[in-house]
């Protein structure tokens, strides 16, 4: 039995513990905003927070978040839409949408750790996500915003 | 519930049809609802939950026949219900379609509400390709906007007892009689406004472009607020009670048949439950599944993990001699032969025989995968002779027919809700996988989701075709061609469809073949026979890609043959502008003729943006520049690139111009030509499928790279042209100018030429 967090509620989980946390998410909690794009960690659309920071959970198994605190898309808006949300909407950065969850959840991470990101911190943080629909430009204009309106 | 059907009674009716009817039980009962076909304006109305009712001043019609694209209800309470037919993959037509009816119904855009349409052949064809959303629909959406208006103005006049002339509609959402202070909203007037006989096209006032509120004003997505919550529904989202989840092991190469399988370890696998055997397809391969072993489990990761176990020996059948450097031979050997002609102006050989100064090059692509960011999924409960999809598609209505035909069903059975595409990029036109769903659900008794990974995404996907093209031209003292010869030879897309097609459609051959935009007076396209070993399928912008690198890339060849810079070199060998002699239906050449006047223009455009001429060319920097007219919407692209030792290239800046005509939302398309760079430099830089034996050598992204944060162009600056004339394509025409304007940059700054993709092939990265 493996006991952890999700957005905040305790869980527990008797099934394969080495099951990807992606898919515990996915099928098992119905959190369906955490996406499925590639299943060995190359395209970011997984992207959820454990302790806060950025993993990709497609190559997390379940076991490994154990008695951990693990954050998606659907736990960020606490009291309203989180300063990125609000962000990327203002820059209305999606085309497709799909790979955006993860996008964010990477900025949020970006954004904890260094408020004030360059463009270089931009590009090695967000290199890890591909946006198929070619929103980078865009991203980056985000967070960026994100950065201005949090300070 | 309002839709269209023959009654005994009247030829045309209107009729209460809500448990199949096309807005899911969405509108109150005396809402009033309009439906719009396109080919002409027959439009109907009538308030939901009343009979059947005539439809005067209009004329007698086949109801058959008749396709109501556009749906549209105002409730009791204001709200606006518009139905999306088309499919939203980030092209934005959950925003853009609605935005123009709202526009001419002077309704409120933050009352209004998108339903997206589920698969129904009564709204005529769904196929969300081509980039045809808006331009097909452009002048049937206004119609039906101003239709509702002039509707509600007379309900007002009607209920004030005053002169419909006094009355208008505004404020948004209100009609006002300004002589005596009255206002009354949409809503209150729903009930009354359907009763008013549909008004003739004649009677309609549409509004001059000055009037538009939304049309041409940019506007943030409909969906925008949810999509960055994680809340739209996408394909693969869709669950249903009692569920079950599929992975499927493919035959490695196309054609192959499961010779034998052990399933033993698969079965041990927590969570699998059974294998069912998938036939494999009657050629031609169609929509058809590509057959194989399913697994079936009670989660994803369980099917994918019991999959991986299975132990198949395979008869890989003919297409396992497909190995793509022979193949590359092959196609360049016929492209050096003469093939069939496409199309002939003046005469090229008597030209090319005076003896001129002759330059020819060769050119090649590879194939491409999509690689949408959302694998193919779809989720399918079969009941008996019902069927319920749920299904990311470009092709709702092809779902139902593809299932249809494979069950042994009617069409009408299958019903197809469309949900949010993760990308299509023509992918999802293709609905074998729903079919896939579907076979393993009746197999089953119980609704199952399949789910390809994206290792199946890659290695089964229908394959943007591979190409070889020869170009020679014969050029005057000033380097300008008296005659171009143009060949290309590539597996067709028709092979997915006739097994034994081996040569190029016309559609292929008017993406960017049949035709230059150049003052040539003596041409001739060709096109050489080639089969195909692999599904061929549509990709964003299609022939286009591989043709336009080829033509625009030899037309900068060209310049610097005769020692001329590019640009102004592109410009004469536009010459000042003419309407290019082009195969279109009588209908398309009349709204949408082929000016290079245009062209010429969006060059000029890009290449002021982009200060070109001013910074000399080389030591690692450059710029290129190539123009392409797709979907007919003429486009420029000016790329800057910085080269440095390690042949590293990074994209600073693309300057990109467009004119599609009247556009509806300035920033999606901005949006939609800003991603088109991004796709333009994965398939530039990296993209390239392979196959060894029949088997595609690709898999996941680290070997199908495409372009990331790191290494996508930096700034993609875009400018629309103002223009009054009719909406054109969107989605597709800023992509095949982009490899040929990057290869082109290359040269200016490296003098290596790029004949052949990706850039990886050229010492690249």
């Amino acid at each position: 039995m493996i006991h952890l967090k999700v957005n905040g509620s305790a869980q527990t989980f008797d099934g394969d513990p080495e099951m990807p946390l992606l898919w515990y998410l996915r099928d098992i909690l119905g959190l369906t905003g955490t996406k499925f794009g590639c299943g060995m960690a190359l395209c970011g659309a997984c992207t959820v927070l454990e302790n806060g920071k950025a993993i990709r959970s497609c190559a997390t198994q379940v076991k490994q978040v154990e008695g951990h605190e693990v954050t998606t898309i659907e736990g960020v808006a606490t009291h309203g839409p989180h300063a990125v949300q609000k962000a990327w909407a203002e820059v209305n950065v999606p085309q497709c949408g799909y790979c955006q969850t993860g996008q964010i959840m990477q900025a949020i991470s970006l954004l904890s750790a260094k408020p004030h990101p360059s463009d270089a911190d931009i590009d090695d943080e967000m290199a890890g996500n591909i946006c198929r629909c070619g929103t980078y430009q865009r991203i980056r204009a985000a967070i960026k915003l994100a950065a201005k309106e949090r300070a | 519930m309002i839709t269209l059907e023959k009654s005994s009674e009247e030829k045309i009716a209107i009729v209460n049809v809500t448990r199949r009817g096309f807005l899911q039980g969405a509108l109150s009962a005396s809402a009033f609802v309009l439906c719009v076909g396109k080919a002409s304006l027959l439009a109907r109305t009538a308030a939901a939950g009343t009979h059947p009712v005539a439809t005067p001043g209009t004329p007698s019609i086949d109801a058959t026949a008749f396709h109501p694209s556009v749906f549209l209800g105002i409730q009791p309470n204001g709200t606006v219900l518009i139905v999306a037919h088309r499919t939203e993959m980030g092209n934005g037509v959950r925003t853009s379609l609605p935005r123009i009816i709202a526009d001419e119904l002077d309704a409120d855009w933050s009352r209004v509400e998108v339903i997206q349409g589920d698969g129904d052949e009564r709204y005529g064809s769904q196929d969300t390709d081509g980039s045809h959303s808006v331009r097909e629909f452009f002048d049937t959406l206004r119609e039906a906007g101003a239709t509702a208006r002039l509707m509600l103005i007379r309900a007002a006049a009607q209920q004030w007892g005053v002169p419909e002339a006094q009355c208008v509609a505004d404020p948004v959402h209100i009609v006002s009689h300004k002589g005596s202070n009255r206002t009354i909203g949409y809503g209150e007037l729903a009930a009354l406004a359907a009763k008013q006989p549909v008004p003739k096209k004649e009677e309609l006032k549409l509004k001059s472009p000055s009037e538009w509120r939304y049309i041409g004003k940019p506007a943030p997505g409909y969906d925008v607020t949810d999509d960055c919550a994680g809340k739209p529904l996408f394909g693969m989202d869709v669950r249903v009670d009692g569920m079950l989840y599929a992975a499927i092991a493919h035959p490695p190469v196309l054609g192959g048949k499961v010779k034998s399988v052990d399933d033993s370890a698969t079965l041990k696998v927590k969570g699998v439950m059974q294998t069912i055997p998938i036939d494999p397809f009657t050629p031609p391969h169609h929509f058809q599944p590509l057959g194989g072993i399913a697994v079936i489990a009670d989660n994803t990761w369980s099917a994918f993990k019991g999959r991986d176990q299975l132990k198949i020996g395979w008869d890989n059948g003919a297409h396992a001699s497909y190995n793509s450097p022979d193949y590359k031979k092959q196609l360049q050997e016929t492209a050096r032969q003469p093939g069939k002609v496409v199309h002939t102006i003046g005469d090229p050989d008597a030209e090319f025989s005076k003896g001129a100064k002759v330059i020819e090059a060769e050119y090649y692509a590879p194939h491409l995968a999509h690689a949408s960011m959302e694998p193919p999924v779809a989720v399918a409960d079969v009941k008996g002779e019902q069927v319920t999809v749920w299904s990311p598609t470009q092709n709702p209505q092809g779902v139902q027919e593809e299932i249809a035909k494979k069950l042994g069903l009617k069409k009408e059975n299958v019903s197809c809700h469309v949900t949010f595409l993760g990308g299509g990029f023509g992918r999802k036109s293709k609905p074998d996988y729903a079919v896939e769903a579907a076979v393993l659900s009746q197999k089953t008794g119980k609704p199952v989701k399949v789910v390809w990974s994206r290792e199946d995404d890659i290695k089964f996907d229908y394959f943007h075709s591979v190409a070889a093209m020869y170009i020679k031209a014969a050029v005057d003292d000033k380097g300008l061609p008296k005659a171009w010869l143009q060949r290309s030879v590539f597996p067709s897309i028709s092979s997915t469809f006739d097994k034994d097609a081996v040569y190029g459609s016309d559609g292929e051959m008017s993406l960017g073949w049949d035709v230059i935009p150049f003052d040539v007076p003596n041409f001739r396209s060709e096109n050489g026979k080639a089969v195909n070993h692999v599904r061929i399928g549509w990709l964003r912008s299609v022939a286009n890609i591989y043709h336009a690198f080829a033509v625009q890339t030899f037309a900068n060849e060209l310049a610097y043959t005769a020692g001329r810079d590019p640009y102004e070199y592109l410009l004469a060998l536009i010459g000042p502008g003419h309407t290019v002699d082009v195969k279109q239906p009588p209908d398309v050449a009349a709204k949408y003729p082929y000016d290079t006047t245009r062209l010429r223009h969006v060059a000029e455009l890009a290449a002021t943006k982009a200060n070109w001429g001013k910074k000399k060319s080389g030591n690692g920097w450059g710029m290129g520049i190539a123009v392409h007219r797709s979907f007919l919407t003429y486009v420029a692209s000016v790329v800057e690139v910085e080269v440095d030792k390690s042949g590293a290239v990074r994209i600073p800046n693309v300057y990109t111009a467009v004119d599609a005509g009247i556009v509806a939302n300035p920033d999606m398309v901005r949006s939609q030509f800003q991603g088109a760079a991004v796709f333009g430099t994965s398939l530039a830089r990296t993209g390239e499928i392979t196959a060894t034996n029949g088997v595609i050598d690709q898999s996941n992204f680290h070997d199908y790279a495409v372009a990331r944060m790191n290494d996508a162009p930096v700034n993609v600056d875009v400018q629309i042209v103002d223009s009054t004339a009719p909406p054109a394509g969107v989605g597709e025409p800023g992509v095949p100018p982009f490899a040929p304007a990057l290869c082109n940059a290359i040269f200016a700054a490296t003098g290596k030429r790029v004949r052949e993709l990706p850039l990886t092939r050229n010492g690249f990265a």
